[in-house]
């Protein structure tokens, strides 16, 4: 008998009992569905949680001053400054794991043009400040190192201050708006980010040089920086050597003995990224485990209906038999059985996981990303399932006794 | 086809016996036959007296407890299970008293099964198929199913079957056991049709006007051979 002459023998007998066919079906197809939707949950809350991330700025470490404390009342990382020019100078020149550094000072402050006004932060800061923080521009352009040494009077938009301030959809380069009565000239306006993942409007913002912000909104100290430092790592991995790489050059600045405690402080937002991502992806292991289970339970059910099927139909095979069936014959007869339902139920559960996974990310406004390795793998597995669970049965068909079989009732 | 004359069926001192509960249970007690090809042999007896079970073992269904047996050359105790099920569909060709088609499944595909076991492509056996069916009389009943066939025509297409694929000896268990009389004349026409046209047959029968047909009847009683003796077969007629 030639291999091929097993499907169309498969196909006929699982058609004769269409509805226990299908019921059979149903266990690898809610299984396989519930691995791709699962998975593609998992990863789509993954790349939400990555792309929260890489808003707020690529492989970024903040630094932050020291606390002051004074009379048992400690006032907060910053309230002592203790970060210099100098410290930034050497953090962009000595510490080989920075690829940006950048100081940055905030100030709540009302921004007019005419007519109109809005309230929102601005930061005096340097041109690195916007590649650590992955902003774009969408029109104009950003200010330049001769801006930062001019202290010119420059100013780059977030879109919803341009908005609020201009009106919607009106290109503000070129234009002029007042801060205390000090005019800046727009140079550029940011690509729009949206919000965080806390409602903060990223947008709600503008810059200006840090030099200008100085002379204009708010004084510095000569040698202190009065805010933070953000860096930017050369890569996602190098962000703890370049924690360590600072701590030790900070504390090495600041004259720090061994027991002295740090007289500032480093966020590393990569971490908590990396974390973040580790839990969701455990939340995804998770879950593609528990889909897993229910496949395997499907598998079980399969091996159940092929069971009843070899005992329901043992004089069929004793026909089968004496007519000159071998062994393996009825082995493979009834392994495309179990292997036909089994990868019917992976297909029709591919299709059913990737419209109930394109469901729910649109319930939840997640982009949806289709997993074809996903696709293949569950379809593959339950291909698998069905030869794993279908073995046994089908062994059993042929290991039956011909004349045994031919008396059955 | 084996030239007439030469042994075909060989078996000695055939042995199978049964375990019910503790009491052993022969159900042949040293059977010892020859039979040459182009013979048409009945094999009778009361039921209980072994003649099933002696067809089952010479069919290659069931093996014996212990002796020889030795078809067309080969010694069958030493053939594994793929090797018996390759000398069912090559050798052998089995009637059985409840026909045992596959139901659900037209006439023409259950022709075609030992085919199919026997790796002919697809227009070859359907080819061979439509040819056997014919040759039982069924040329306009291939398409239909088992549940719509008499049991006459059920039994024939079971004689069809066993004989597609061209072997050399028939077995035949109580072939008209299920049979009305008028239907049981017309399946043993078509068996002394085949045997004249050469083919071996050996069959199971309690019906003594049924023995009648075969040119040699041997007598089984309490699993032994009582009596073996040849006789003038009585030509059956096909009714009307």
């Amino acid at each position: 008998m030639r291999i091929l002459n097993v499907l169309p023998i498969a196909l006929r007998a699982l058609l004769r009992n269409k509805t226990r066919s299908f019921l059979t079906t149903l266990g690898v197809i809610i299984g396989v569905a519930s691995v791709i939707s699962m998975v593609a949950v998992g990863e789509g809350a993954k790349s939400r949680v990555a792309g929260v991330f890489a808003a707020m700025g690529t492989n970024m470490l903040i630094v932050l001053s020291g606390s002051t404390a004074t009379g048992g009342v400690a006032g907060g990382f910053g309230s002592l400054p203790t970060l210099t020019w100098d410290d930034l100078r050497a953090i962009r020149t000595q510490a080989p794991a920075v690829r940006w550094a950048a100081p940055a000072q905030m100030s709540k402050v009302t921004i007019s043009n005419e007519d109109q006004n809005w309230t929102s932060t601005l930061t005096g800061s340097s041109p690195e400040f916007f590649d650590i923080r992955n902003w774009t521009i969408d029109k104009g352009s950003l200010f330049a190192d001769a801006d930062l040494d001019a202290a010119a009077k420059v100013i780059v938009l977030g879109g919803t201050v341009s908005d609020k301030v201009f009106g919607p959809g009106v290109d503000p380069v070129g234009k002029t708006v007042r801060i205390r009565a000090v005019p800046f000239l727009v140079v550029g306006l940011l690509h729009r980010k949206g919000q965080s993942p806390m409602g903060t409007d990223y947008d709600d913002a503008a810059f200006v040089p840090i030099s200008t912000f100085q002379n204009q909104i708010q004084g510095g100290l000569q040698k202190f920086i009065a805010g933070i430092i953000l860096v930017s790592a050369i890569s996602s991995d190098d962000t703890t050597r370049a924690q360590a790489e600072i701590t030790s050059l900070l504390r090495d600045r600041h004259h720090l003995a061994n027991a002295d405690e740090d007289d500032f402080s480093i966020r590393n937002l990569a971490e908590m990224a990396n974390a973040q991502q580790q839990g969701t992806q455990a939340l995804t292991a998770l879950l593609a485990a528990i889909a897993v289970v229910s496949l395997v339970v499907g598998g079980i059910g399969i091996m159940n209906i092929m069971l009843v099927s070899v005992t329901e139909r043992t004089r069929e095979i004793g026909v089968r038999m004496a007519v000159g069936a071998k062994p393996w014959h009825i082995l493979a007869q009834f392994l495309a059985e179990a292997v036909t339902l089994s990868m019917i139920g992976g297909l029709m559960g591919v299709a059913l996981g990737s419209v109930l996974a394109r469901v729910v990310a649109a319930r939840l406004g997640w982009t949806y990303s289709t997993r074809v390795d996903m696709a293949l793998l569950s379809f593959g597995f339950s291909a698998l399932v069905g030869v794993g669970f279908g073995l046994y049965p089908a062994r059993k068909a042929s290991r039956l006794d011909p004349i045994e079989a031919l008396r059955y009732e | 086809m084996a030239a007439s004359g030469q042994e075909l069926v060989v078996a000695k001192d055939l042995v199978k016996t049964y375990l019910l509960g503790d009491t052993e249970l022969h159900a042949l007690d040293g059977v010892s036959l020859t039979v040459n090809s182009g013979e048409f042999v009945a094999i009778m007896g009361s039921s209980g007296s072994g003649k099933s079970t002696l067809m089952n073992v010479l069919g290659c269904l069931d093996r014996p407890t212990s002796g020889s047996y030795v078809l067309d050359g080969m010694e069958v105790a030493r053939l594994s299970r793929g090797q018996l099920a390759e000398v069912r569909n090559q050798t052998i060709g089995f009637v059985f008293q409840s026909f045992n088609l596959l139901s659900r499944t037209s006439a023409l595909e259950n022709v075609e099964l030992p085919l199919v076991y026997a790796g002919v492509g697809r227009r070859e056996r359907v080819e061979r198929a439509r040819a056997a069916l014919e040759r039982v009389g069924l040329g306009d009943r291939m398409d239909h199913h088992p549940s719509q066939l008499s049991g006459g025509q059920q039994q024939r297409v079971a004689i069809a079957r066993s004989i597609v694929n061209s072997p050399k000896i028939m077995f035949a268990d109580e072939p008209t056991g299920n049979l009305d009389t008028k239907t049981s004349m017309d399946v043993m026409a078509l068996f002394q049709d085949l045997w004249r046209a050469g083919l071996t047959i050996i069959f199971v029968t309690h019906e003594p006007d049924v023995a009648r047909f075969a040119s040699r009847m041997i007598m089984v009683r309490d699993g032994k051979i009582v009596s073996d003796t040849e006789q003038q077969p009585l030509v059956a007629k096909k009714a009307a």
